[in-house]
């Protein structure tokens, strides 16, 4: 049978935050110095912090907030030991809702809005099979995103014994979330993504519209110029993983670049306080899992669980950030592999919407779920008023 | 030109700080120990503990510091590199060139074979230069050097008094070889390369033959297998180098994978490069911490793809190279061409498939390399 869940707080040793001191204090700087970020980090932004990281940062103020924020425990799915945020409901019969991340943030992408969330759900926001809490997880060779999926399902169903529930998601967690809905569609209310998928780049452009077209075209020419950290995360994750590993300066500025790349301005500052910055990138440092996340990405290349044929037949909602790469896509793309019942067009924003637009985000994701309660209310009274015969 | 002995002699403070980062690398933990998806774990803790343990720096530096280095100033920057004169009645002078991710120590081996071969008419005056950003060569002084380093060993070439010389090379190599036989024919008697500039693949001509198009759409499917560390050092050469430079077992992972994929050593590193020569290869790059600079070369041909670097392409398709060039190729090398492939852009005077050996043929097979040297310049020395 299954264990209950429990309690989990994050507290990392002294030792662990001193050898990180030690790793920063020492940092060994190339000798690429030019301004900007057309090379890769901009080097003064990293020395910034890197310095403040060294001795400012107050990681013990962090931690005991995120805590706070943010509740957490711990459950065996599956087989596999899931760390989970969980957010009890602050009204009864709330819809639970499963919040999935991605790549490279943490759980605790979801910092900013799960308050918000919780007047209407009860949040579950797990760190995803690799990443985290959870650590690395022996994946099936066999669609092991699929795997990872059902792990997570097995979280909502076996472990906190929930019937229906809703899913949110974007990057990898748009991905988890369409697999769920294709596999277990009766259990999924609906799912709420940012992002239509990766699997969707594989679209063939011969049997597809002008503007879609130009839309998948934009995206493959952005991935071309910005794309070189998937290519290598799916092709030789272990050749890069030990010094990401091993230096922390490493891992900031490879978890930076794409935050950078990522963001609606530009300019982390505008987008990112410092602080939540190297919380996400000590989700990573003090787990050690750096190596683990970015395996997924080798993993599903190998075998990928989705495909541009998968139709998830399960009410859909968008809310699409203009500054994601390729920008907005055509509703009609996003209509050949979705149900979508929700298309919400934002005026600014990007990958990490929930960081960057939370109140946006949030807000969208409350009424799309009230607009499937909406929905099914009425078909139940529709059923309630048929004549009997 | 101003030009010095140059011998290197680590500070015991950077040995330290050194061994302590090793000491206390902290690897990821991992479920799978094999190569399949970039270096062994397993291999990689292996040579993290005979660096610590095994691996004598002082003896190393002693046996490089015998082969003959200078460091010389040119074009405003710094020139690092290897000479040694024949032992012979007219040596030829030769100028090999190294690639990604080695150095000059891929010619460690062929060097003594080419200053002392066993018939003496057969010798070569030697110089190896390390390419700018790599080693102790200046970190380039502006974008597009790479497209340059040609002008540059011309003028170190004639500084030295050679002003006709031979020329060999492979990966960034056989590019730099390439343009300088195209820049300087008077000067270069002939080239010796070990591949056919992987570059020229970029433009598809549209009378390719069944075989050459075989050729170019294996390089194409190798890209997207092998491809991306050229992919990322040629678009965020920083952040990567940011990992280099600052991680010695991560430097390690990073360029350990590329010299046992790229060998003939059947998946067996050791076959190829001892965990000694190994490490020698890491040691260069951290010890001149040119993790990051040493990705340039990939920047500048990504960046140059639009502009100049096309315009100066079509001007010199025009015609292919004049100067008499011959092909060593090794069967475990990143891409096999076929000669009517190197014809296009060569006046291919020798083909040399050869029966063993890799990527970095003047280690694996320096014999084999040596050989096919001398008898491709033979002939040409008379004009020399």
């Amino acid at each position: 049978m299954t264990a209950p869940p429990e309690g989990f707080r994050i507290y990392v040793a002294d030792r662990v935050l001193d050898d990180l001191h030690v790793r920063l204090q020492r940092t060994r700087w190339s000798r690429l110095e030019s301004p900007g970020w057309t090379l890769g980090t901009d080097r003064a932004y990293l020395r910034d912090l890197i310095g403040y990281w060294h001795s400012g940062y107050p990681w013990r103020e962090r931690e005991a907030l995120i805590n706070e924020l943010m509740p957490q425990r711990r459950a065996r799915a599956h087989g596999v030991d899931v760390h989970f945020v969980h957010i009890a409901p602050r009204r009864p019969r709330a819809l639970p809702l499963l919040l999935l991340h991605g790549w490279p943030d943490s759980f605790l992408r979801y910092r900013k809005v799960v308050r918000e969330l919780a007047l209407d759900f009860e949040v579950i926001v797990p760190s995803l099979p690799g990443f985290g809490f959870t650590g690395p997880v022996e994946l099936s060779a066999t669609q092991p995103t699929r795997h990872s999926a059902e792990i997570l399902y097995r979280l909502m169903t076996d472990v906190l014994g929930f019937d229906r529930f809703g899913i949110a998601g974007g990057d990898g967690g748009s991905v988890l979330a369409q697999i769920m809905a294709l596999d277990h569609p009766e259990n999924i209310t609906g799912i709420h993504l940012t992002d239509l998928g990766w699997h969707v780049g594989g679209t063939d452009v011969h049997d597809v519209t002008h503007a879609e077209r130009r839309w998948l075209d934009a995206v493959k020419s952005q991935f071309v110029a910005d794309g070189a950290y998937a290519m290598v995360q799916a092709t030789r994750p272990r050749s890069l993983a030990p010094a990401l590993a091993d230096s922390p300066v490493a891992l900031a500025s490879w978890i930076l670049d794409r935050f950078h790349s990522w963001s609606d301005a530009g300019d982390l500052d505008k987008s990112f306080s410092r602080d939540d910055l190297l919380d996400n990138i000590m989700i990573y440092w003090v787990s050690n899992t750096i190596s683990s996340s970015m395996f997924g990405y080798y993993a599903d290349r190998r075998s990928p669980s989705l495909t541009p044929h998968d139709y998830v037949d399960r009410p859909v909602g968008l809310a699409l950030f203009p500054k994601e790469p390729g920008g907005i896509p055509p509703r009609r793309l996003a209509e050949r592999t979705l149900d979508v019942v929700r298309w919400t067009e934002m005026p600014h924003g990007s990958h990490f919407a929930a960081l960057e637009e939370p109140d946006r985000y949030a807000a969208d994701v409350r009424e799309f779920f009230r607009g499937l309660r909406a929905r099914a209310d009425a078909r139940k009274e529709a059923r309630h008023d048929r004549p009997s015969v | 030109m101003t030009a010095h002995p140059f011998e290197l002699h680590i500070d015991d403070a950077e040995l330290a700080e050194l061994t302590a980062r090793l000491a206390t690398a902290r690897l990821p933990p991992e479920l799978v120990d094999d190569w399949s998806a970039g270096t062994s774990p397993a291999f990689l803790r292996q040579l993290v503990a005979h660096w610590q343990h095994g691996y004598d720096w002082r003896a190393r530096e002693a046996e490089l510091n015998g082969m003959g280095q200078f460091i010389a100033e040119l074009r405003g920057g710094v020139v690092h590199y290897i000479h040694q004169r024949g032992n012979g009645p007219s040596p030829l002078p030769i100028v090999l060139t190294h690639g990604y991710p080695d150095s000059f120590l891929r010619f460690r081996k062929l060097i003594p074979l080419l200053v002392d071969p066993p018939d003496p008419e057969d010798a070569f005056d030697v110089v190896v230069p390390s390419l700018p950003g790599y080693a102790f060569s200046s970190e380039p002084s502006r974008h597009g050097t790479i497209f340059h380093v040609a002008d540059l060993w011309h003028d170190l070439m004639t500084e030295l008094g050679y002003t006709r010389y031979a020329a060999h090379g492979g990966d960034w190599g056989s590019t730099v070889t390439e343009h300088l036989a195209r820049s300087h024919a008077i000067a270069v008697v002939g080239i010796h390369l070990t591949d056919v500039p992987f570059w020229h693949a970029f433009q598809k001509p549209h009378d390719a033959s069944p075989d050459e198009r075989a050729y170019l759409a294996n390089i194409e499917s190798w890209q997207q297998a092998e491809g991306a560390y050229a992919i990322i050092q040629g678009t965020r050469p920083r952040t990567l180098g940011d990992a280099l430079d600052d991680s010695p077992a991560g430097l390690a992972a990073w360029l350990v994978e590329k010299l046992q994929r790229w060998s003939d050593c059947d998946g067996d590193v050791e076959r190829a490069f001892t965990k000694d020569e190994l490490i020698d290869q890491v040691m260069i790059y951290w010890l001149s911490r040119t993790g990051a600079s040493s990705l340039l070369p990939y920047y500048d041909l990504v960046h140059a793809s639009m502009g100049r670097w096309i315009l100066e392409k079509v001007k010199d398709l025009l015609s292919r190279v004049k100067v008499p060039a011959a092909f060593a190729l090794f069967p475990r090398d990143l891409s096999h061409p076929p000669r009517a492939w190197a014809e296009r852009f060569f006046h291919v005077e020798r083909w040399s498939p050869m029966p063993r050996g890799g990527h970095f043929a003047a280690h694996e097979e320096p014999q084999l390399v040596a050989e096919d040297l001398r008898e491709f310049f033979r002939p040409l020395r008379t004009f020399s």
